[in-house]
């Protein structure tokens, strides 16, 4: 049976309202969109939706006590909250170099969480 | 680093908006660039902005703030701008004067060939919008607990609430759940969300956190710290709608209330401000009403795309590099003219030898006592004559006037300062 979601594009800063036809699982038709990107949000929204994740580790001696690290890639929505339980599980060793791999293939979704910026050394 | 006494272009702030004005400035040939920053490191607000969503219109990447910054912190130190850190800026004259003071350094005085002002903005506090009750701990701006959450490693509380639908606040909602607070509501004065949407989406609706429009906080309550606050529903002029009220425990109360730009010191500088921005009425070279005073960025106005504050501050420093080396260019060429025998003043007073190149400068003056003979008007650089004008006399009422032309220029060109005097023919 068809049905009508409303959802928001968050792929860029304008967030272009959207209305998805869905049926079951499969997406049959967008609207709303004012580009390519709204279509793939949508289809990706509906059959397997991801967040990028942005927070901080330990790193021990460094110029600052945290870290920022980010996913290079979006993770899947439902594991945020044990990608984040791993992160905590971090500790890193100053000097850190930005772009350098924190976790690899966390959580086996095959995406890497890297270090957002150099950390010299206190 | 020793400091110089004179800089072509001095950067206050190295937010985005500084780092690519000093780096711009490097790039347009300016020589000796400076940032001045009070925080201990470059980089700006980004630092504490580890969420991604920055350079997707310049580096078509959708990066974390301090990934961001670094690219232009890197850039700036290989070309060779030079940094004083941990270092505030108290006062700017409209002479390009900076006053700074620091720990290491003590009371700094420096003078610049060209000003970029890029101190950002701050956050609305809670005087500003007025929130009776108590005054305990527990409140704090939604910027100053995401430096403590992101940079330094504290947690301002364990259940907040967050008063404003402003981007940092959503962001703050979500980054506190992620570390393990529970964000209990968000509430917003206006009848719409004053962040983006996406914000909305991804930072709250992803979290199950309420957001209630048309509420505000009505009172904080607690002695020594926040043990709950009394939230309400307004109406369309913000009358409080009796009933509504309802107290949510929480130890936190974050406000997200809106950005002004930082303009205590271009107002020292003479820089006129535009009362709707709150920042510095500047040209589209980004130059304010006082020379070579620029300003680029969040100074200016509350920009939505840090991409955008780039831009700005490439302008700015862009264009503070072509006045630098203007002034340059004129402090190297200019020189005195010199009232010698019998002149009691010349105007101009200096002047640009280069202008001498394409036209003629016309020296005006007047003699100190009358001489009712035939006279020589001369110009000469110490020993050599350069050029000369006959009168068949001179006096005090009447002012005389001696051409200097083009051929003139290779002599002039030499000379370290010109002497007029009155001599007998
Ligand atoms: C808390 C907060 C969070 C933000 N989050 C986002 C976001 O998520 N996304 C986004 O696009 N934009 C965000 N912004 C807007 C952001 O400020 C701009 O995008 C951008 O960083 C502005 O750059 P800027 O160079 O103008 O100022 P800033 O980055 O604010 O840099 C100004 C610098 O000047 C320094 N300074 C000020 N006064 C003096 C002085 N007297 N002496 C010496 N140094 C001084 C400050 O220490 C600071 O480092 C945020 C702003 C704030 C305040």
């Amino acid at each position: 049976m068809e049905e009508i979601q409303k959802l928001i594009c968050i792929s860029c800063p304008k967030g272009c309202s959207l209305e998805v036809t869905v049926d079951g699982d499969t997406v049959v038709k967008v609207s709303g969109e004012t580009c390519k990107k709204g279509v793939d949000y949508a289809e990706k929204e509906i059959t397997d939706p991801r967040r990028m994740i942005a927070t901080t580790v330990r790193v021990k001696n460094g110029f600052h006590p945290l870290v920022p690290v980010y996913s290079l890639q979006p993770v899947p929505k439902p594991l945020i909250r044990d990608v984040l339980k791993e992160l905590r599980k971090v500790e890193l060793a100053a000097p850190v170099k930005q772009g350098s791999i924190v976790l690899e293939n966390v959580l086996g979704t095959g995406v890497n969480i890297i270090a957002s910026r150099d950390m010299p050394v206190s | 680093m020793t400091l110089k006494n004179v800089y072509d272009v001095v950067v206050i702030g190295s937010g985005p908006g500084g780092l690519a004005a000093a780096v711009a400035a490097k790039k347009e040939g300016a020589q000796d660039v400076l940032i001045i920053e009070r925080d201990v490191e470059l980089g700006g607000i980004l630092l504490q902005c580890i969420h991604n969503g920055f350079g997707l219109e310049i580096f078509k990447e959708d990066l974390p703030g301090p990934s961001y910054a670094q690219r232009y912190v890197k850039e700036a130190y290989s070309l060779g701008v030079e940094v004083l850190l941990d270092t505030m800026v108290l006062d700017i004259t409209p002479q390009r004067k900076i006053y700074a003071a620091s720990k290491r350094n003590g009371f700094i005085e420096i003078e610049s060939r060209s000003i970029v002002l890029a101190m950002g903005c701050r956050e609305r506090t809670r005087p500003q919008i007025r929130i009776p009750g108590s005054r305990p701990a527990g409140v704090y701006t939604a910027g100053t607990a995401q430096r403590w959450v992101n940079v330094e490693g504290y947690m301002p509380g364990n259940r907040v609430v967050i008063l404003g639908s402003g981007d940092i606040g959503m962001i703050m909602a979500r980054r506190l759940t992620f570390e393990g607070a529970k964000v209990e509501r968000v509430l917003e004065v206006m009848s719409y969300l004053t962040g983006l949407t996406r914000n909305y989406v991804q930072c709250l609706l992803d979290f199950d956190i309420p957001l209630q429009l048309r509420h505000t906080v009505k009172r904080v309550i607690g002695n020594n710290h926040v043990e709950a606050i009394e939230a309400v529903q307004v109406d369309e002029k913000w009358n409080v709608v009796p009933g509504s009220e309802e107290i949510i425990p929480c130890d936190t109360l974050l406000l997200s209330v809106g950005l002004i730009p930082e303009n205590e010191l271009s107002r020292k500088a003479g820089v006129i401000l535009d009362p709707v921005t709150g920042g510095p009425v500047v040209d589209d070279n980004f130059q304010t009403n006082v020379n070579g005073i620029f300003a680029a960025g969040n100074v200016v106005h509350v920009y939505d795309l840090v991409d955008w504050v780039t831009e700005a501050g490439y302008q700015a420093g862009k264009c503070a590099a072509a006045h630098a080396n203007e002034v340059r260019r004129k402090e190297h060429h200019l020189i005195p003219l010199i009232a010698g025998n019998n002149v009691r003043y010349i105007v101009p007073h200096m002047l640009d030898k280069r202008n001498l190149e394409g036209s003629e400068i016309r020296l005006q003056m007047r003699v100190s006592k009358p001489v009712e003979q035939p006279v020589w008007l001369e110009v000469h650089d110490k020993n050599n004559l350069i050029t000369r004008r006959a009168e068949r006399y001179v006096r005090p009422g009447e002012m005389v006037t001696v051409v200097l032309k083009p051929d003139h220029f290779t002599d002039v060109n030499k000379a370290d300062s010109l002497t007029i005097d009155v001599v007998p023919r």
